[in-house]
């Protein structure tokens, strides 16, 4: 890539350009901004639904009104300067497609004459301060007329409807109907009913948005993955022409996808702004965001496989119910995603799937940390491991007989999807060894014999995931190096923890050799960078960090010519040493010359590339994990002892980085397999609506992971990467919860539900015991 | 009410709504906004502040509790000259943060933890961090900068 013998800063571990700044005096989060035009913006409380689903008959603002340091009190009502709703289209829509469904679907901004579920937004009011805005919401009176409640997979045939124009809480309905001559020939057949748990994103900074209406243009600070299509919702919404508009997205405190784009309840607060004069600004409690902003998964899974009894898998299925909550904001998107990553990483000749959305009086379900890839992963991997129980071999040896080879990429799956590059069984391989898999079995066969009370589990998954599945979408950057020398990198993608900042520097400096101390990243204000799609799906370094890649050679050829010109040599003789940033004649040092002085001959402008860079398909990451965990068979509680890790993702431009997201990753996934859930009550009262009930995973419940290095390169993109976002989650959550299976499995225990709680894990303990 | 709170070294006077909780003093009259608010049920550690060399979470103090104390905050850690603090420096090396949301409240909780166990072992600094959430880091590195800042080694887990 880079010209000349020097050791390149690629692949190397490069501590943050971030770091300091948000070790010191903290990120600027929203809600830190402290700009003159927000000094005297009024402080946004929502009023909202504490039932689950009813009629709303009246609402009266009038106590509200007479409370302390109020300025409005704001409801549907009030709406009558938004466009009209989008032409009735069935609610049909792109069922594919993470978008909202319309038509008799259609989500309200706020809720209009009915809500359905705790936490919808009713009303918003501004005070002078937030303390007096949580005195005057409880003023506003609003007159609930309850009505059934639904919940759960069984929304389909409930007789109540959440929109009774459409005539159905079946919102999607896809897939094949069941063929069961598929299964002919398979010697063990075994079903399966599993829940993928309803969980909470809980990026530390909740949702936070800031929005001033002045001389006709609207500036909405908003703590998002993407301030383009921020912008783009807000114009359609507010009918507003996107021009009139800018988003700026200051320090995020992390996303998970429950920020891609932005909520009701912020284009509500812009919609205030405007409609009042003054600027306003919301920063979420944790109460509400536990509420009212999106959850992820909530699949159930019928899955049903299939083999030989020596160990081939011939025919899989597997039948999802996606409940997505009160409003279809995905359509079918999870569940689809989730068909298409259902055969994992194995060579299945049939493979069937099917879905069915529901809606339910919960709150809506969004892309979470994965976004239908960990439910596809969760159901194959509990499969295999059935599916070994059931034939009696080691679930090692089944993954080993089933994985694709490496001979066959690419490789076309029954499904579709067409994964580039993998070498599958060295991941597991690798994995093995790392974590002394015969030892291990060792131990637990000694701990089983002598019947210890803390039995040893032992669980495998491996994987694959789908990274930058919107690839054609591409991304956008812009480099300018300045008549200084110094370099500004614009990025339509969008950083909120994984380090885009050090990383665009880090691809700066190694085409042109610009320091990285010299090179400014700047990503999300709308104004200076007009396009651009940001950040979910693993799609930043392989888009967003090519684009940038691509600028800086389009830079670098730019300034060949510009520095031919200046030292009046010959273009093809021209030579930059990238060690230190200068440009000479090849073998005439004499001749040197710095970025500045090539940047000034270009002009004041300095030397300016802008690309917009799109692939032709998206890559395909893939891996193993290993959990250990220890079960204490008589109380129920599950110890994680160790996690070993092969992600492989391609080629890895900063090891650091490129590590902590697989450690958050698989924190996340362990955390679905034995802590977390989002859990409601018959009427939909939700009981995990705080902190202290939700169990956001903590240091304590967790090892240190052990990660072996596996990099193989995709031809997918110039920097041979594909996504490491998502991976962690993905592998972690069916290595954990099969290794809390396997450690019972001599007791009778055959499936446990997640999250292992101890309670759960205790109930299938002594149901086990009963039946024998 | 009237009061003074000292932070950072800093005395800090205002008339106050008796309500007001410590952490809004801290951001919204002191105006310092290292320290964040992540939940509002004394769970998430994020607003962690030290209080009179006791690291407490200050959405669960009213300011009027610390008048006439002193606050150290995350701006008050680093040397007159701007040079990082033994544990931001090791947080920085060892790529413990990654959002940053959490980190002012980690720093001072890892701070608290080794004024107390200059030695942690890596259980008893796992114990001692429960009550701070992070949702990027898996704390994996973290931890290992508190073992770092006390100067224990810390092992690279690159196996292959």
């Amino acid at each position: 890539m880079s010209e000349g013998v020097n050791v390149s800063i690629l692949g190397t571990r490069v501590v943050r350009t971030e770091d300091p700044a948000l070790l010191t005096v903290g990120g600027t989060y929203v809600d830190d901004l402290r700009l003159p035009e927000l000094t005297w913006a009024a402080r946004a409380t929502f009023v909202r639904s504490p039932v689950a689903h009813a009629s709303i008959g009246d609402i009266d603002v009038s106590a509200a009104l007479a409370a302390p340091g109020i300025i409005a009190v704001l409801t549907a009502r009030d709406m009558d300067d938004l466009p009209p709703p989008p032409p009735d289209d069935g609610g049909g829509g792109s069922e594919g497609a993470p978008v909202p469904m319309g038509g008799p679907w259609s989500e309200p901004l706020l809720a209009i004459d009915r809500v359905r579920y705790v936490g919808e937004p009713v009303a918003i009011v501004l005070t002078e301060d937030s303390y007096q805005g949580v005195d005057a919401a409880e003023q506003v009176i609003v007159d609930y007329r309850p009505l059934p409640v639904v919940l759960g997979p069984g929304a389909a045939d409930a007789e109540t409807l959440l929109f009774p124009r459409a005539s159905s809480n079946v919102a999607v309905t896809a897939g094949v109907p069941a063929d069961e001559l598929a299964f002919d020939g398979c010697d063990v057949v075994v079903r399966q009913t599993v829940q993928n748990q309803r969980l909470a994103p809980v990026p530390m900074e909740g949702r936070a948005v800031a929005a001033r209406w002045a001389d006709g243009k609207l500036t909405v600070w908003v703590s998002t993955q993407n301030a383009q299509i921020s912008r783009f919702i807000l114009a359609g919404a507010l009918g507003l022409d996107p021009a009139e508009i800018r988003v700026i997205t200051p320090d995020v405190g992390g996303g998970f996808g429950a920020k891609v784009g932005l909520d009701r309840d912020a284009i509500v607060v812009a919609w205030a702004a405007r409609r009042t004069g003054r600027a306003v600004r919301w920063a979420e409690t944790r109460s509400e965001n536990l509420v009212g902003m999106t959850h992820g998964r909530a699949q159930q899974q019928d899955i049903t496989i299939g083999g030989t009894r020596d160990g081939r898998v011939l025919a899989y299925r597997v039948d999802i119910v996606q409940d997505t909550g009160a409003y279809p904001r995905m359509s079918g998107f999870l569940p689809g995603l989730t068909s298409l990553m259902a055969v994992g990483p194995y060579d299945i000749p049939h493979v069937q799937t099917a879905f069915r959305v529901v809606v339910t009086n919960t709150t809506p379900i969004s892309a979470y940390r994965g976004a239908g890839r960990p439910e596809a992963t969760a159901a194959i991997e509990r499969a295999m491991d059935l599916f070994a129980a059931g034939i009696g071999m080691d679930p090692a040896e089944v993954r080993r007989r089933n994985l694709i080879p490496p001979d066959a990429f690419p490789h076309t799956t029954p499904g579709g999807a067409v994964y580039d590059s993998g070498d599958y069984v060295v991941a597991l391989d690798k994995v093995l060894a790392a974590a002394g898999y015969p030892g291990l079995r060792d131990e637990q066969a000694r701990r089983r014999r002598s019947g210890d009370p803390v039995q040893l589990g032992i669980g495998l998954a491996s994987y694959v995931e789908i990274t930058a599945a919107d690839a054609a979408a591409g991304e956008t950057a812009r480099l300018v190096v300045h008549a200084d020398g110094t370099a500004t990198a614009y990025t339509g993608s969008s950083a909120h923890g994984q380090g885009h900042h050090t990383a665009w520097a880090m691809l700066v400096q190694a085409e042109l050799g610009i320091p990285m101390d010299q090179v400014t990243v700047v990503h999300g204000d709308t104004d200076v960078i007009p396009e651009g799609v940001g950040t979910y799906a693993s799609r930043s370094l392989q888009l967003g960090g090519v684009a940038v890649h691509k600028a800086a050679i389009s830079v670098r050829e730019q300034a060949r010519q510009v520095a031919a010109d200046l030292i009046e040599a010959s273009e093809a003789d021209m030579e930059l040493d990238t060690s230190t940033g200068t440009w000479q004649v090849r073998g005439d040092p004499a001749t040197s010359r710095t970025w500045a002085d090539v940047a000034s001959h270009a002009g004041p402008e300095g030397l300016v590339a802008a690309v917009q860079y799109a692939e032709g398909q998206p890559t395909f990451p893939f891996g193993a994990h290993l959990a250990v965990v220890e079960v204490d068979t008589e109380t129920g509680k599950v110890r994680h002892v160790r996690h070993v890790t092969a992600d492989d993702a391609g080629t890895v431009l900063n090891p650091l980085l490129a590590e902590g997201q697989r450690h958050g990753g698989i924190a996340q996934g362990v955390a679905q397999a034995l802590v977390e859930e989002f859990v409601y009550d018959a009427e939909g009262n939700p009981l995990t609506s705080t902190l202290t009930d939700y169990a956001a995973i903590t240091a304590a419940e967790l090892p240190s992971f052990e990660l072996v290095n596996s990099q193989t390169p995709t031809d997918v993109n110039p920097l041979g990467a594909k996504g490491i976002g998502e991976a962690g989650t993905i592998g972690a959550v069916p290595a954990v919860q099969n290794a809390v299976i396997d450690a019972l499995s001599p007791l009778g225990v055959r499936h446990i539900d997640m999250p292992a709680t101890p309670a759960r894990v205790w109930a299938a303990i002594s149901e086990a015991r009963e039946s024998r | 009410m009237k009061l003074t709170v000292t932070v950072n070294g800093r005395p800090v006077s205002a008339e106050i709504d008796d309500r007001t909780l410590l952490v809004h003093f801290i951001r919204e009259v002191a105006g310092l906004t290292a320290t964040n608010v992540g939940c509002d049920t004394s769970s998430c550690g994020a607003c962690t502040v030290l209080l009179g060399g006791q690291s407490v979470k200050s959405c669960t103090l009213l300011a009027a509790q610390a008048d006439g104390c002193e606050v150290m905050t995350a701006e008050g850690l680093a040397g007159p000259d701007g040079e990082l603090h033994p544990v931001q420096q090791a947080f920085r090396a060892e790529h413990g943060l990654q959002c940053g949301f959490c980190t002012p409240g980690m720093v001072m909780a890892a701070v608290s933890l080794l004024a107390e166990n200059p030695s942690p072992t890596e259980e008893e600094i796992r114990a001692g961090l429960e009550g701070n959430l992070c949702r990027c880091t898996g704390y994996h590195n973290i931890v290992r900068a508190i073992l770092a800042a006390s100067n224990q080694t810390v092992s690279r887990e690159q196996a292959g």
